[in-house]
């Protein structure tokens, strides 16, 4: 004798009502909160590295770092380069989620800072599906993985807020086509408001920083 | 390994609907967006619902495609390995419409009085 139990859940209904904790406990003291994801050595650490550079002494910073390890090589370079930073092992799995995030915050002067950086893990398919109760989800794209991304992995692309494409300086040699990269990105993201920049030449991070400050002004 | 974070949360969810119950199965979709191997959710199944109700219960995948919508005609195509182009008007790109979400739909539990 058996019976059947109507469910219809969404799997990850639970981790969505953490992020939303979350959310609301960075509003409760207006800190502005992006989500950086990107696939592994897209500069996601170099951009956090430039971004905490350009706001020294005019933007306290937090920083939550996810790797799948305890090599917390990540965050010393964002502590280096000025930010509190508190590094999370997540214990092999490929993604942050939001309890991660949850009880990370709790390790952090969240009466001082006002950006609330998260480097996700490197990884182009699940951390989209994870919400972390950012108020940005950013992707970083890199010009040499190729313009067929936003194609391949339309998950990602579609579920963004920002798209920063990095490692323009390298235009010249690696044969990326921008228009066919930017098509794929508005085919699945309309609007999508857009960053083109080199962290290395510095070149575009003005434009960067500047929409940054304006988000984390409007959050106070 | 994104199938453990995923597993644990299937196994949260069946074991608060169960009630105590011992589980037979579980009916599982999959959508084609999230990612998710059956083969993989069953590996770590294993692991994690040992020692609970849920210990040994089957789990049955419903697979759903990933779709986009075309924003010009409205016609519904699948989203993956393509050019994202519609096929009925050739417009390119369209709203993600199916295949994003994995739900556990229903269990099946031992007993007759649980539901």
């Amino acid at each position: 004798m058996s019976t059947r139990v109507p469910v219809v859940e969404r799997v990850l209904s639970a981790n969505d009502a953490v992020a939303a904790e979350v959310r609301a406990q960075l509003d409760g003291r207006g800190i502005f909160c992006v989500n950086l994801m990107a696939s592994p050595g897209a500069g996601k650490t170099s951009l956090i590295e430039r971004t905490v550079e350009a706001l020294k002494g005019e933007i306290p910073i937090g920083m939550i770092n996810g790797d799948t390890s305890a090599a917390a090589f990540d965050a010393e370079r964002s502590q280096r380069a000025g930010a509190v930073s508190v590094h999370v092992n997540t214990g092999g799995k490929c993604h942050l989620e939001a309890a991660m995030v949850r009880d990370a915050l709790s390790l952090l002067p969240l009466d001082e800072i006002r950006l609330l950086l998260i480097e996700n893990v490197g990884n182009l398919v699940c951390p989209m599906s994870w919400k972390l109760g950012a108020h940005v989800d950013a992707l970083i794209g890199s010009t040499p993985e190729g313009d067929d991304k936003p194609y391949k992995y339309p998950k990602m692309y579609a579920g963004v807020d920002v798209v920063i494409l990095n490692k323009i300086d390298l235009l010249p040699y690696v044969g990326f086509d921008c228009e066919r990269f930017l098509r794929g990105v508005e085919a699945l993201n309309p609007g999508l408001r857009h960053f083109r920049l080199s962290c290395r030449t510095g070149e575009g991070l003005e434009e960067w920083i500047a929409w940054l400050k304006q988000q984390i002004r409007a959050a106070r | 390994m994104h199938e453990l974070g995923i597993t644990e949360a299937i196994l949260d969810i069946v074991l608060r609907h169960a009630g105590g119950a011992r589980v037979r199965t579980v009916q599982v979709t999959v959508g084609e967006w999230t990612g998710y191997v059956g083969d993989s959710i069953e590996l770590f199944w294993q692991e994690l619902a040992r020692g609970t109700a849920a210990e040994g219960a089957r789990l049955e995948f419903r697979f759903e495609p990933a779709t986009l919508k075309c924003r010009t005609c409205g016609t519904v195509f699948g989203a993956n390995g393509s050019d994202l182009q519609c096929p009925q008007c050739g417009a390119l790109g369209g709203e993600p419409s199916g295949g994003r979400d994995c739900t556990v739909d229903a269990i099946e539990v031992e007993g007759g009085d649980t539901a």
